[in-house]
């Protein structure tokens, strides 16, 4: 590919980017940035395909902590980001309020 | 259809699979399929990575798969809430690292390289290595290791500058071929001393932007790396993280009313107002009031706001207030908490914090919806916030926060601030709402004095109505 072709391509990521997450609320703002810091994980890709064509010790070293440094952004972002949304819940339901008040009354 | 055609097909699949995993997490109901979908994307760009051929040395690839893994499941699963924080500032840099040492490793394998290849692995090299060391300094704020005050360092604007032109320098000598391999190690060690010197002067309430900001570092530098890859997965996903924490950091700076460039200028708070405002707090009144009291003010309102800050974080003090936001809900007290952009240490650090105690999102208001509720609202309890409810922000020109919009409690018919003492808030600026007469101060630790409010409350309904003597 060549650089301009490239630069179309960053530029009008940039826009889908730009507009989808424009519509993000507030009150998801933390996994947003959770799960957008898992994507840039994909750098490990870059290591495993410069891994492939690495010669030195060194530069044997560097990669394998980079994939590493990649591997914990991807796994830990998507995990963290997970736990998270798993706590958001909507106001209960009234079945559910009224269940609950129904315990109490039994207690 | 060569193996690089599959590979390219294997990445619009991932690539179709970010952006819809972006698209659900604008709610919260579909928003954790998103974040799979994000998660099966990446996924599938591995995948077709492999599907290339170019992946080799399969057992240090799984080394370092496997370390990474090791490290970051617990971690993640670990994690309290509350340290949520400087989870994601960590996670941040590690990726922003990952650039950086793959940029140094290619560089130093391949002695010569196109000019267009080489210029965009610089600049990666160069934006990862600054979120990299920014990050770590973020993280080590948040979790106490490095201070969260401003640190001030002499002539820093000369320093960064220097710093700046000397890893522009180094990738000049790069690119002219001087200087061998020691041209990219004094391009990583300027980039690396700059996000220190960036970072480290940046008090603990600008946090939300600089990690915000750090973010966009991040996503910028996989997609620069990724031209100089030409691999499109790289540069798309890599574009995508940057617009979203382009967005995030705007959000944030209008959110303060203060430009990005005042905010990075650091040294916010802890200078001379702080000093001033003890010694004001001297002349002035204030009044305080006990668990007991703020108890039958929340009883008998028809409405109350509660606006958490960064205080009710370090207290852990969210659970104690789901369990005050449900006994009044059980009275029938309307209750709503009021959420400002920046409380808190990352965006939407408050909500998170919330609804890991179970307060529903819709409970959960943003601050021009809580200000136009404010004539109706009967009681505010301002808990471990400051800043965020100061009016100095509208009155006092002369105050740092001057034009940051805020919660504007002093329309409530009566406002309690849950707080240690008199000192001043984390920005160290004086707030004249404590001396409103309108305003009662309830002074202890957050989580301790909701507690006894609890306590209060119910031995209040306990007494008043034998059907909820259960609660007691």
């Amino acid at each position: 590919m060549s650089l301009p072709v490239e630069l179309v391509i960053l530029v009008l990521s940039g826009f889908v980017g730009w507009f989808v997450i424009g519509k993000v609320p507030n009150t998801l703002h933390t996994p947003l940035m959770s799960a957008t810091n898992a994507i840039h994980g994909i750098v490990i890709v870059g290591g495993l395909i410069v891994m492939g064509s690495a010669t030195g010790t060194l530069d044997r070293i560097l990669l394998v902590v980079a994939i590493a440094f990649g591997t914990l952004n991807v796994v830990g972002g998507f995990l963290v980001t997970d736990r998270m949304l798993g706590m958001f819940r909507p106001r209960p339901r009234v079945e559910d309020a009224a269940a609950r008040t129904k315990n109490d009354a039994a207690e | 259809m060569s193996r690089e055609d599959i590979q390219n097909l294997f990445y619009l699949v991932a690539i179709v699979l970010f952006i819809l995993g972006l698209i659900r997490m604008s709610h919260p109901e579909t928003a954790r399929g998103g974040n799979w979908l994000a998660a099966l994307g990446m996924a599938v760009a591995v995948a077709g990575t492999f599907a290339s051929g170019l992946v080799q040395d399969l057992p240090l690839v799984v080394l370092g798969v496997s370390i990474g893994a090791v490290l970051g499941v617990p971690a993640a699963r670990g994690v309290k809430m509350t340290a949520m924080p400087q989870m994601v500032a960590l996670f941040n840099g590690v990726g922003g690292g990952a650039v950086a040492l793959i940029a140094w490793a290619e560089f130093r394998g391949e002695g010569e390289t196109e000019l267009d290849r080489l210029v965009p692995a610089l600049i990666a090299a160069m934006i990862g290595a600054v979120a990299f060391f920014g990050s770590m300094i973020a993280f080590g704020k948040l979790q106490g290791i490095v201070t969260g005050r401003p640190v001030k360092i002499p002539g820093r604007s000369l320093t960064a500058a220097i710093l700046a032109g000397g890893a522009l320098a180094c990738g000049g000598l790069a690119l002219a071929d001087v200087g061998g391999k020691w041209a990219m190690v004094g391009l990583l060690a300027c980039s690396a001393l700059f996000g220190i010197v960036l970072v480290l002067p940046i008090g603990g309430a600008d946090m939300p932007v600089v990690i915000s900001l750090l973010n966009a570092f991040t996503g910028l530098s996989a997609a620069a790396y990724g031209i100089a890859l030409d691999n499109v997965a790289l540069i798309v996903a890599g574009a995508l993280v940057g617009a979203s924490g382009s967005i995030l950091t705007r959000l944030m700076g209008d959110a303060m009313n203060r430009p990005l460039l005042s905010i990075m200028a650091g040294g916010f708070g802890g200078n001379g107002n702080g000093a001033a405002a003890a010694a004001d707090a001297g002349e002035r009144t204030y009044r305080s009031t006990t668990p007991a009291d703020v108890a039958i003010q929340v009883a008998y309102a028809d409405r109350v706001l509660i606006v958490p800050g960064y205080g009710l974080a370090v207290a852990r003090a969210q659970h104690a207030v789901y369990e005050l936001g449900r006994l009044l809900e059980e009275q029938g007290v309307e209750v709503a908490y009021g959420i400002h952009p920046v409380a808190g240490r990352m965006p939407g650090h408050m909500n998170v914090l919330l609804a890991e105690a179970d307060v529903p999102y819709n409970q959960l208001v943003e601050y021009e919806a809580a200000n136009a509720e404010m004539t109706r609202t009967d009681c505010v309890l301002v808990i471990g916030a400051n800043d965020v409810v100061n009016p100095a922000a509208k009155e006092d020109p002369g105050s740092p926060i001057y034009g940051m919009p805020i919660i504007d409690v002093s329309l409530a018919r009566s406002t309690i601030v849950l707080k240690r003492s008199m000192a001043s808030g984390y920005a160290g600026i004086e707030n004249p709402l404590f001396f409103n007469p309108r305003c009662q101060m309830l002074f202890g630790d957050a989580k301790q004095s909701v507690s006894a409010l609890v306590d209060e409350l119910r031995a209040l309904l306990g007494a008043g109505s034998r059907g909820h003597s259960h609660v007691v």
